[in-house]
């Protein structure tokens, strides 16, 4: 068998001479075409080449979810991502989530809710929150979806689903049930 | 980390070709380990062979009845397929109890396979550690092994196989295809992973240079049924101390066939033959139950701190079958 690559569209040379490649992410709707260092992870080519300080740099190991951002509309740890990896991938990270003025229904929900203290985790935990929406919306199953549940169709997102759902997110403050409310409030 | 060219592989062929040219080399799927382990110096490859973007990201019916899954196909989408929800809740329980949102959608399945140890001593370039660096010896024997093997493990190493989705895939007898500088060839997922022995470097059976291209599930005869069960220290994203997977069917009270495979216990993937061989036939009940795992079990040597998971074990297999047969 050999099948052929089948890529995103813009995808540049397969073979990269040495350690670096330059390669283009399409951040928060814009293209930005970059020349990194292969080490150079998508959290640090937000942090350190475009500026974008929203996803944080807690554990660096992807336990923690402070880096969750959304990678083709879905949630992954940025921090474990490669920049080269992601060649033409659209990335949308907390900054990107308003529109004009006006804050993302989930920003909103933070807000009223006080779903945060420090706010060093909330980009991750937004991020993240939105990934678990669209998750539920398309049908997909978690830890604490009942075997019996239909095997299509979305999920209805009551508290339990949306702790299991949340567990890539740690937050040492403890808002925990506040971030669960402000979920269910825009899930609901 | 050490600096590494990379190479996004244009099929299968050139992916292996490429590997076979560069010792030293890594396929890269998903990265949630192989990234992580280059950050800690575990890994250090000199190229990085990107397999994500091949074509191998489908699931599709066999023929026969059965599943093959592409080696690309992400955690959380083989979970939420409709045909393994309900086909094989075995595998898609098992997926789930695993990791976390983010990193099932990353995640791939040859990935999960072939994932390392998290083996304290393993991960830590500081230590000793017989897998990382053979010889030079296992601290986890006498240090903090609370979290790892109970059963097939050798003086020169106690690590666990962390997956939950290999224990599933063991217990209903799944096929690992791989493809290597010799072409094609097929082996069971149980006989994939190794004990450790006198070489604990080696996870695997995989060759140099062959890479995971897809996992075949056989059909199950009309009326089995699966599930997975797991205990860990919180309720969610966190290994197992134990787990299992069973698929049992039962006729008119007896037995016709069980299969059984733990997982946070050994090296690999422990399928349970032992307890398997005095279920057929046997009648469905709670007392055969206790008494086939306690016979597997016997095999079982706990280190200082963890013959706990012997006992989390046996209940959760005698949980696990005793839920079956009301739905059998």
């Amino acid at each position: 068998m050999e099948p052929t690559s089948r890529g995103r569209s813009g995808e540049g040379e397969g073979r990269a001479a040495g350690d670096r490649s330059t390669l283009t992410l399409n951040i928060n709707g814009t293209d930005h075409t970059l020349t990194l260092d292969h080490r150079t992870t998508v959290l640090d080519t937000l942090r350190l080449h475009l500026g974008l300080t929203g996803a944080k740099k807690g554990c660096d190991h992807g336990q923690c979810g402070a880096c969750t951002v959304l990678v083709d509309g879905r949630r992954a740890n940025s921090c474990l991502l490669l920049a080269v990896a992601q060649d033409g991938a659209r990335i949308t990270t907390v900054e990107g989530l308003a529109a004009d003025d006006r804050l993302h229904p989930l920003q909103e929900a933070f807000l009223e809710r006080d779903a945060l203290q420090c706010g060093y985790c909330t980009p991750g935990q937004i991020c993240s929150g939105i990934g678990v929406l669209g998750e539920a919306q398309d049908g997909f199953p978690s830890h604490a979806t009942a075997p019996t549940a239909p095997v299509t169709g979305p999920v209805a997102l009551d508290a339990a689903e949306i702790r299991e759902r949340m567990s890539g997110n740690l937050c040492r403050c403890g808002a925990y049930p506040r971030i669960v409310e402000a979920i269910g409030d825009v899930a609901s | 980390m050490k600096p590494f060219a990379y190479l996004r592989a244009a099929s299968v062929a050139e992916a292996v070709r490429e590997s076979a040219a560069r010792p030293g080399a890594r396929f890269l799927g998903g990265g949630t380990n192989l990234v992580d382990l280059m950050k800690l110096g575990v890994e250090s490859p000199g190229l990085l062979i990107d397999v994500s973007r091949l074509p191998l990201d489908r699931v599709t019916d066999t023929a026969d009845g059965g599943l093959r899954i592409g080696a690309t196909v992400r955690n959380s989408d083989l979970a939420a397929h409709p045909a393994v929800r309900t086909r094989y809740p075995a595998l898609s329980q098992a997926l789930l109890a695993g990791a976390s949102g983010q990193l099932r959608n990353t995640a791939t399945t040859g990935g999960n396979l072939l994932q390392r140890t998290r083996c304290p001593y393993f991960q830590d370039t500081s230590k000793p550690c017989n897998k990382r660096e053979p010889g030079s010896g296992c601290p986890a024997r006498e240090g903090a092994h609370r979290d790892l093997a109970v059963i097939g493990h050798s003086t020169e190493c106690v690590a666990t196989h962390p997956s939950d989705m290999a224990v599933a895939l063991a217990a209903l007898d799944a096929v690992v295809l791989l493809y290597g500088p010799d072409g094609e060839r097929t082996v069971a997922v149980t006989e994939f992973h190794r004990l450790p022995g006198d070489d604990p470097s080696a996870d695997t059976v995989i060759r140099p240079d062959e890479m995971i291209t897809e996992v075949v599930l056989p059909p199950l005869p009309e009326g089995t049924v699966s599930l997975y069960r797991k205990a860990r220290d919180r309720a969610s994203f966190a290994f197992a101390l134990a787990s299992v997977a069973a698929v049992l069917r039962v006729r008119e009270g007896r037995i016709e066939h069980a299969a059984l495979a733990f997982g946070g216990l050994a090296h690999r993937p422990w399928r349970a033959r032992t307890a398997e061989e005095a279920l057929r036939g046997a009648p469905a009940g709670d007392a055969v139950y206790l008494s086939a795992v306690d016979a597997e079990l016997a095999a079982a040597r706990p280190l200082r701190d963890n013959a706990f998971k012997v006992t989390l074990a046996r209940h959760l297999a005698v949980d696990a079958l005793a839920a079956l047969t009301t739905r059998a």
